[in-house]
This record gives C-alpha cells, sequence and structure tokens, in this order.
C-alpha cells in the first residue's frame, strides 16, 4: 500500500511540478456544490441502471478529488521552513479531507533543494514536514493521524541545478499511510 | 606539517642553514662533473636531495620491474608517489639487471636525487631498494608481501603500501596510498582505493558513511520512508546489521569515535520538532545518550577530534549555521566560525584534522559553496577550492590532503586536495558520488 501511494505521489507531482513552471500551482478546490445537489436531474423514464452508474462515476470523481487534495504538493522558499500562502491554501484543502475522514492518516515528507549541506537538508526537510504538520493540528487534527520524515535533497522531484528546478525540489510530499481505501468526500 | 628530519646518512642531523646548504651543493656537485642539461629544465620546488623538506618535491625514479607484474607494480608506485604531493616523478632509464650496481652518474644526469629498484622473488614477495643518488649507495632495503592473485584489493593494497614505505624512508612520514575513500553513489555506500581504482559499492542502500579505525567496518545511514536508522557493514564479510532503528527517528550522520567504542549522531524525533539533536552511543549497541541542548535548532554533521575528547559539529542555534565545538560530552561549547563575512554564509560539514590543527568545512563564498580550513590555535582561514560547488571535506590521515565533493567537472564527483601545494587531482569518474569519508591507513593482509 505505501508502494502504491508513492507512485501515486510521483504521477500527481509530474503534472503538478509542470504547472508550476507557469505559475504557482494552484490550489485544487474540491468542488464545493458535489454533496449539496445531483449532477444531472434523471431523465422522465430512467433507466435505473443508467443512474446508478452517473452516481457511482459522481462519487468516484469526488473521491479523486479528496484524494488528489489530499495528495498535493505545497512549496517553501530557499532555506525556509515557513508556509507560504499558497501552501496554506493547500493545506486548508487538506484539512477538509483530513476532517471528513477521521480514520485517515498521513505522512508528510520535507524535501529540499540541492543547496545547502546534505546533513542541514535532512534536518530542514525534518522542520518543513513538521510546520505543515502543526498547521493541521492547530486546526483541530489530532497529532497521532501525522507522521513527518525527511528526505533532505536525497529524492528530488526534478533534477537541474537552476532556480526553477530548486523551486521544485523545495517541497512538503503528502503520502497516505492508512485509513486511503475507504475515503469519503468532503 | 612541520619539517621533517630524514634519517639521512650522507647528511648528519644539521641546522636549518646547513640544510639550505646541501640542496644548493646538491644541485651543483651531486650530479657530477657533467654539465646537467636535464637540472635546468626541471620546475621549481623539486628537490635534488633526498632530504625532503615540506613544500619541495623530492625527483625520483622507479626502475622498471622484471616480472610479470612488474609493470603493473611500477606503475601503480609511481602514480602513488605522485599523488603524495612529496614526489616529483623521473622518467625510468633501462634498468641494469638487479643486484649489479646501479650506474648513479646516469642517473642523476637524468635528474633523479632517490631511484626505486625492486624485483620480485620466488616467495612472491617484492624486494625494494631506495637508492640515495648522490650519497651512491642503498639507503634502505626491505622485502614485502603480496598477495599471490594480482591485482585483486588485497595485492593492491599491498603495492600501495610499499609506496607508503617509500615515502616514509624519504619524507620521515609514511604515506596515504594504502588506504580507500568510503562515498554515496545512486543511494548505496561505495568504497574506492586512494589512487581511484577498485570503486565498488559496499552496502545494499545507505549514505553518510564513517570508518572505524580498524578500518574493518563503516557506519552509514539508511533512509527509510518513516524513519532513518544507522546500520554497521563489516567490509570483510560483508554482513549488515542496525545500530538505530527507531519509528518516526530520523538518526544520521554518524561519526565513530577514534578509539572506535563511541558513535555520535544527529537524530530528530516528532516530540521535539523542528529540533535535530547530537546524540551518542556505543559501536557495539546500546543506550543513546542526548549531548546537545539547543532548543530548536539544528545540531548536526559531528566530528571528533583526534584525542576523541571533544567533537565540532554544525549548529544554527543563533539563526545561521556556523561551526561549533563541544567536549564529547556535550558540555563547553564555543563557536568556532565567528560570522565574518556578514551574508548568510551556511557554514557546514566540519572535519577536524588528524594532527589536530584544522577544522574542514564548507561556506558559502560570494554564493557559492566552498571548502576552507580554520586554524584552531590563530582562527585564521584559508580558502581551499574555488572551482565549482564544493562541499563536505574529508581529511585523509596524512592531515594533508583533503576528499570533498565539487561539481567543477559538469557533475558531482570526488576530488582530493593537497592543502600545502593546491594541487588537485579527481579521485572519482562515472555516476554522481559525494559525502566522502577517508579511511585510516590499512593494514595488508597476505
Amino acid at each position: 500500500m505505501p508502494r502504491l501511494s508513492r507512485v501515486a505521489v510521483l504521477l500527481l507531482a509530474v503534472p503538478l511540478a509542470l504547472g508550476a513552471c507557469k505559475k504557482k500551482p494552484v490550489a485544487v478546490e474540491p468542488e464545493p456544490q458535489l454533496p449539496a445537489q445531483p449532477v444531472t436531474p434523471p431523465q422522465q423514464p430512467v433507466d435505473d441502471e443508467a443512474a446508478r452508474r452517473a452516481e457511482e462515476e459522481r462519487m468516484r470523481r469526488a473521491i479523486e478529488m479528496a484524494r488528489s487534495a489530499l495528495l498535493q504538493v505545497i512549496y517553501y522558499d530557499y532555506d525556509s521552513d515557513e508556509l507560504r500562502s499558497d501552501a496554506r491554501a493547500t493545506l486548508d484543502d487538506k484539512l477538509r479531507v483530513l476532517n471528513a475522514n477521521p480514520s485517515l492518516r498521513i505522512r508528510i515528507e520535507g524535501h529540499c533543494d540541492e543547496r545547502g549541506t546534505d546533513q542541514y537538508n535532512l534536518a530542514l526537510g525534518r522542520r518543513r514536514a513538521d510546520q505543515a504538520k502543526r498547521y493541521l493540528t492547530d486546526r483541530g487534527i489530532d497529532a497521532s493521524r501525522i507522521e513527518t520524515t525527511s528526505f533532505g535533497r536525497e529524492r528530488p522531484a526534478v533534477t537541474g541545478s537552476n532556480e526553477e528546478a530548486w523551486a521544485q525540489n523545495r517541497r512538503g510530499e503528502f503520502q497516505i499511510v492508512a485509513g486511503g481505501t475507504e475515503l469519503r468526500a468532503p | 606539517m612541520p619539517a621533517l628530519p630524514v634519517r639521512f646518512p650522507s647528511f648528519p642531523a644539521i641546522g636549518a642553514p646547513r640544510v639550505v646548504a646541501a640542496l644548493a651543493i646538491g644541485a651543483t656537485l651531486l650530479l657530477g662533473g657533467a654539465r646537467p642539461a636535464a637540472a635546468q629544465e626541471r620546475p621549481s620546488g623539486v628537490s635534488l636531495t633526498l632530504e625532503y623538506q615540506p613544500g619541495r618535491r623530492v625527483a625520483i625514479m622507479v626502475l622498471p620491474i622484471r616480472g610479470a607484474a612488474g609493470d603493473s607494480i611500477k606503475t601503480i608506485l609511481e602514480r602513488d608517489l605522485d599523488f603524495s604531493d612529496r614526489f616529483q616523478h623521473v622518467p625510468a632509464i633501462t634498468a641494469p639487471p638487479f643486484g649489479q650496481p646501479l650506474n648513479y652518474a646516469l642517473v642523476a644526469r637524468a635528474g633523479a636525487a632517490g631511484v626505486v629498484q625492486a624485483e620480485l622473488l620466488q616467495s612472491g614477495w617484492l624486494r625494494v631498494l631506495l637508492h640515495d643518488v648522490a650519497g651512491k649507495k642503498v639507503l634502505q632495503q626491505s622485502d614485502f608481501p603480496l598477495p599471490t592473485a594480482v591485482n585483486t584489493d588485497g595485492w593492491r593494497l599491498g603495492v600501495h603500501a610499499i609506496a607508503d614505505q617509500l615515502e616514509e624512508w624519504v619524507t620521515g612520514q609514511k604515506g596515504i596510498a594504502a588506504t580507500r575513500i568510503a562515498f554515496v553513489r545512486d543511494g548505496r555506500v561505495w568504497v574506492v582505493d586512494s589512487d581511484g581504482a577498485n570503486a565498488r559499492a559496499v552496502t545494499p542502500r545507505g549514505m553518510s558513511p564513517s570508518w572505524h579505525p580498524s578500518g574493518r567496518y563503516l557506519v552509514y545511514h539508511v533512509l527509510e520512508d518513516d524513519r532513518h536508522r544507522l546500520a554497521v557493514t563489516d567490509l570483510v564479510t560483508g554482513s549488515q546489521r542496525s545500530l538505530t532503528n527507531q519509528g518516526g527517528s530520523l538518526d544520521n550522520s554518524p561519526a565513530i569515535s577514534p578509539d572506535g567504542r563511541s558513535v555520535v549522531f544527529s537524530r530528530s524525533v516528532e516530540a521535539t520538532a523542528g529540533q535535530t539533536d547530537l546524540f551518542v552511543m556505543p559501536f557495539q549497541g546500546g543506550a543513546t545518550t542526548r549531548i546537545s541542548v539547543a532548543r530548536g535548532s539544528i545540531n548536526t554533521a559531528p566530528s571528533w577530534s583526534p584525542d576523541g575528547r571533544r567533537i565540532t559539529f554544525s549548529s544554527d542555534r543563533s539563526g545561521r549555521n556556523e561551526i561549533y565545538i563541544s567536549d564529547a560530552d556535550g558540555t563547553n561549547v564555543s563557536l568556532l566560525t565567528a560570522d565574518a563575512f556578514g551574508e548568510r554564509n551556511l557554514r557546514a560539514d566540519p572535519s577536524w584534522s588528524p594532527d589536530g590543527r584544522l577544522v574542514a568545512y564548507s561556506s558559502e563564498v560570494g554564493g557559492r559553496r566552498q571548502i576552507l580550513t580554520i586554524n584552531l590555535r590563530d582562527r585564521s582561514v584559508s580558502q581551499v577550492t574555488s572551482d565549482g560547488r564544493n562541499d563536505t571535506p574529508a581529511w585523509a590521515p596524512d592531515g594533508r590532503h583533503l576528499v570533498f565533493t565539487s561539481t567543477r567537472g559538469g557533475t558531482e564527483q570526488l576530488w582530493v586536495a593537497d592543502t600545502e601545494t593546491g594541487r588537485t587531482r579527481q579521485l572519482t569518474r562515472g555516476a554522481g558520488a559525494r559525502l566522502a569519508e577517508w579511511s585510516p591507513r590499512l593494514s595488508v593482509t597476505p
């Protein structure tokens, strides 16, 4: 299971990272109206089977949205563990998913760019993860639901020795440790 | 490096002025009556006598060695002597049959102050003679064991040990050819011989290796998804054992004490968010003791003093990353690198020299990370590198050479610098290499 979610993180990280080239990553809002109203009012002679499928599809999409909000990467400034406003917005999305799924447990991994030194970067990555964790626990998430770790500069998202690459490597990644299979949309 | 008196029979122990005089005389007299054309082309800094002077390189010739392995031995010896930065290699002339007198006038004309002559014995041992050209005699002679299997790790180490002995005969100090450097490549710990040969992976994964003084074990750091732990590899048996293994704990940057009994390392645990502290534990395993007490700061990259009584480490307790020194139990902390350059320098990676005089470290210099050394007595700073991004310096056992990571060649590779002359050579090639640690002098097991 951790293996699978790692792959998911990587798959997600790539398009997000590409997006970051153009502009700061935009927080993915889980469609707010989803739980409120049905997407398509059933047509007259309803095929029960079709309706059920549509409902399933709608649920599936809502869960995918929740999952991608949960896994969305956050970014940091150079030699800093402070949460930027874009990171806070991303964490707010995660907060909603965590609140809707009390059995969900996650791990936050801090990463650094290649500058700085190997040992310092390991410690800095831990600080970055800890800051993100504190943001969530300050807003009511039980600390026991969030692990933190650091990979320093050991697992860069992109290779390259330029500001663009560094910006994408200074990040926090999120993994689902438990409760990811029966995810509910917020 | 202190001047090292040489046991040199033809010049009895004399004061410094006489040594200088001997050098001057050497340039004219040692080469006999013939006009030494070659001598005038010699680069300055090359010594024409076997009397070693710091800053000078002794001109030495290795004669061809008969036998199947002779060429390999000669090549390795020549390269080792060159890499020592204490010898200037002189191309060999045709070797006389072993046991017959050497034509001293001839080798003197070629520019050699010392001549190495070697013969493979029936027993597989190598008989080595060091000729003093000026004194026209054999200065030293010894037989060295060599494993029978040519070009194996042990055989190469045996040849390196001969180079180290030659260096001691001339300079009074053993060389560092019979050593290895542990480093990190592709997420595994590797080991390479001091001359860049025989690079091979020694652990299934891991980073930040530290040598045991026996040269037999490495402690290293393993990244798991939910923890970082320390492990030990036995280079003889290839076995691995866990030293620490605690969920949620990030243990890294281990350094084994000079007596081999303790390991200092850095650890961060979830309970103290944002803080990384130094801990000590027995090399054999057991309880860990926290020795740094800086609330909320990062304390890492510890390195022992050669007497094992103090450690140097990096800490951002002042708000900037600087190098500190403390007693081995964490008390008596003092700042070593004063914040003198007025910018965010992020000084890091301290490494205490084996002679106790210097700490090498890395620092941002004009926006790029470079290697520097600081003298512990007067706090004077010298810059060792200026080309590319350079970090994680580690001392050779001679306290003169440093291995470090540099991007000067395009990718991260290990380079070796002689801190006395500034001469630099590339140690590793191929896939990126970093986080080097130099082994102690290794003993040869024939």
